[in-house]
């Protein structure tokens, strides 16, 4: 009883230095002291709320993004958007870039007003940068609906959007509809499976691989099932290694079943290919989403903070769902009945069960045994 | 031809104490720096700078501390494997381009200068010869898939299926078939000016004192031949070894080569932090380029003695 009421009284007191802090501040010079690189969230009140962020990132008037296409996940619209909202231009560095070239941009220019202030990259990506101090911690006002499972414990990093391994297929080629993995095998389907590109380049694909793995008794901390799964289709003659698989090889029927995020066969594929047909393959159910952080050292520390704030805003969440991007806060929308209905029903519906992904560890053995054992098992 | 032209006439300046004449020739030797400082900057910035962050980062671990852990990985496994696919496609698209590339050439250097199938085919192999990476792939898909145009006429023409006999473009033998594209042409253009340099009067000669077509081939033109033909086949090979994009495009890393693996280990989205070790992979290749190179050298200057 006294434990308790002297926890009561700490936090309290805590609570009121805080605030003190924060007042004392106020009153100094008004929000442009605020020094928004260290900033790790924003208050309802005071220097470091919602309204002094949008004066201080409109007065920086830039942000710079890294790798971020126009056609992927809408991040066109997202752009554009954010822009006309607060006037804030944006310079978008090599679009068809990578998540390594992101983080070797935050590495070497650093110091420039042209460094990347934001970044989108692959969890693997994330976490190394986190392990090297490139991000600066910051929690978006929504983080409590990001599931824990997703977001760095410190604010490194956090889930931005993603989806799920899919099996996408041209009905006009292929009369049997592939259900699972284990489908795959038809030998009515030889010349015709494809992955978007190879396992050991493409996040994608390495997906493809894992959730192979998990059709065929594999694990998380088991890829080989699924390295073998892909070499047992390869000898049977249904595996098209190639790796540009995507819209234009599933036109010429050099690929027309293929397996890929469902996001971009929804986005990239279905749209050229009349009546392509996407499912979630029923033995397997392999989800990743891209993170989102913030660079420790981003010429525009304010603006990249009002970029996260505004991504993760029901408007920024439902702009990634229309580019058939699975947002990580879906399932609050859909609960609040915020959901953009028209986009949410054009994705394939996303398994039961809570959301899992590999750990850190497990990802790296995978991307090791991949490396090691892909042209040497499958070639 | 201009440095001969300099150097005999300096001494005679010299005799004779001409001393304007010698100012000019210095001023001139000056200009003559001048200009290739462009160059010379290009080759320092472009080529010696980062041939040297690769030797030192292929020695660095990730925290920087001096290792040889980075090439101890990249000769063995599965990168060992790499490196040895990737000699095997250059030699044998190296080779066969090579006798392809040398017949075609012969042909057109028995036609006259100047006839237009002769120009035809050099400015063809000048743009074939440059022609690479994914749209290539995509031309090759395009035309001899499993759909493609080209299969679907040897099948209307003779009945017959390619794909269901085995072939193939998605492993290492299509990627050899794709690499003859801009092999060929390659080696018609490096070939033809040792070619052009047999001359006339040789075989005229060698006819006179008897000598049946395979003696003069035997004893006169393939030993003329041989060095600019090895030269010629490194060039090859050495752009064959660097070739990357099309192999990655055919066939998804499912055979392993070094410049694919470099391109994973550096630009991809599934391995991270193992940077270093694409740089030393990248050592290797530059070795293996070099010693090419200098055979190459060797064998050009033993080549010049001849054709000229």
């Amino acid at each position: 009883m006294t434990k308790t009421v002297v926890a009561v009284l700490a936090a309290a007191s805590t609570a009121a230095l805080a605030a003190g802090c924060g007042s004392s501040n106020n009153n100094s010079s008004g929000s442009s002291s605020v020094d928004w690189a260290k900033v790790t969230h924003l208050t309802a009140s005071g220097p470091d709320s919602m309204a002094n962020l949008v004066k201080a990132a409109e007065k920086e008037g830039q942000l710079n993004v890294i790798t971020l296409p126009s056609n992927w996940a809408n991040y066109g619209n997202i752009m554009k958007d954010f822009t006309a909202k607060y006037h804030i231009h944006i310079s978008d560095a090599i679009p068809e870039g990578s998540s390594g070239q992101e983080l070797q941009a935050v590495e070497t220019e650093k110091g420039q007003s042209r460094a990347p202030d934001v970044v989108d990259v692959g969890t693997a990506f994330a976490v190394e940068g986190a392990s090297k101090g490139l991000w600066a911690p910051y929690e978006v006002q929504t983080w409590s609906d990001i599931p824990a499972i997703a977001k760095d414990t410190n604010g490194d990093y956090y889930a931005d959007y993603g989806g799920y391994v899919a099996i996408g297929y041209n009905p006009a080629k292929v009369k049997v509809a592939p259900t699972s993995f284990k489908s795959l095998e038809n030998p009515a389907y030889k010349n015709m499976i494809g992955l978007n590109n190879s396992p050991t380049t493409a996040g994608a694909a390495f997906a493809a691989v894992y959730a192979a793995a998990l059709a065929n008794g594999g694990s998380y901390s088991n890829i080989l099932p699924g390295i073998e799964f892909f070499a047992k289709l390869k000898k049977e003659g249904n595996f098209v290694p190639t790796a540009i698989g995507g819209p234009s090889t599933v036109q010429n029927g050099t690929t027309p079943i293929l397996i890929w995020w469902d996001y971009l066969l929804a986005s990239e594929v279905k749209p050229v290919v009349p009546g392509f047909k996407i499912v979630i393959p029923s033995d397997a159910s392999f989800a990743s989403y891209y993170d989102q952080a913030i660079s420790a050292t981003a010429p525009d520390p304010a603006a990249a903070r009002l970029w996260e704030e505004y991504l993760y805003s029901t408007t920024g969440q439902n702009l990634w769902l229309q580019g058939y991007a699975r947002p990580i806060e879906l399932s609050t929308l859909v609960a609040n009945g915020t959901v953009d209905k028209t986009a949410y029903a054009a994705l394939p519906p996303a398994p039961a069960g809570a959301l899992t992904f590999p750990t850190q560890a497990q990802d790296a053995t995978a991307e090791n045994v991949v490396t090691q054992d892909w042209a040497k098992d499958v070639g | 031809m201009a440095e001969a032209v300099t150097a005999v006439a300096a001494p005679d300046a010299q005799a004779s104490g001409a001393r304007p004449g010698r100012a000019l020739t210095i001023g001139r030797a000056a200009l003559r720096w001048l200009g290739a400082v462009p160059f010379g900057v290009y080759i320092a910035l472009g080529l010696v700078a980062p041939t040297i962050a690769i030797a030192i980062a292929a020695f660095q671990s990730n925290s920087g501390a001096m290792t040889t852990a980075n090439l101890d990985g990249a000769v063995h496994g599965v990168y060992l494997t790499g490196l040895e696919n990737s000699l095997e496609l250059s030699a044998i698209t190296a080779v066969l381009g090579g006798i392809f590339g040398l017949l075609i050439a012969y042909a057109i250097s028995t036609a006259r200068r100047g006839t237009v199938l002769r120009r035809v085919v050099l400015t063809l192999s000048g743009v074939f010869a440059n022609f690479g990476g994914v749209p290539l792939a995509l031309l090759f898909i395009a035309a001899l898939s499993t759909t493609g145009v080209v299969t679907g006429w040897i099948k209307d023409v003779t009945g017959v299926n390619i794909w269901d006999h085995g072939f193939t473009l998605f492993d290492l033998s299509g990627v050899i078939i794709v690499y003859m594209y801009f092999q060929i042409p390659l080696m018609v253009l490096v070939i033809l000016p040792a070619l052009e340099g047999l001359r006339p009067a040789w075989r005229e000669a060698a006819q006179n004192m008897g000598a049946s077509a395979w003696q003069y081939w035997r004893y006169v033109g393939g030993p003329v031949l041989f060095p600019p033909f090895l030269g010629c086949l490194l060039l090859l090979f050495g752009s064959g070894l660097s070739a990357y994009a099309t192999a990655e495009a055919l066939t998804g890393g499912t055979i392993s080569l070094t410049s694919i693996q470099i391109g994973a280990l550096l630009n991809g989205n599934v391995i991270a932090g193992q940077e270093n070790l694409a740089y030393a992979l990248g050592l290797i290749m530059i070795l293996i380029i070099t010693v090419a190179m200098i055979l190459y050298a060797l064998l050009q200057r033993r080549a010049a003695r001849w054709l000229q």
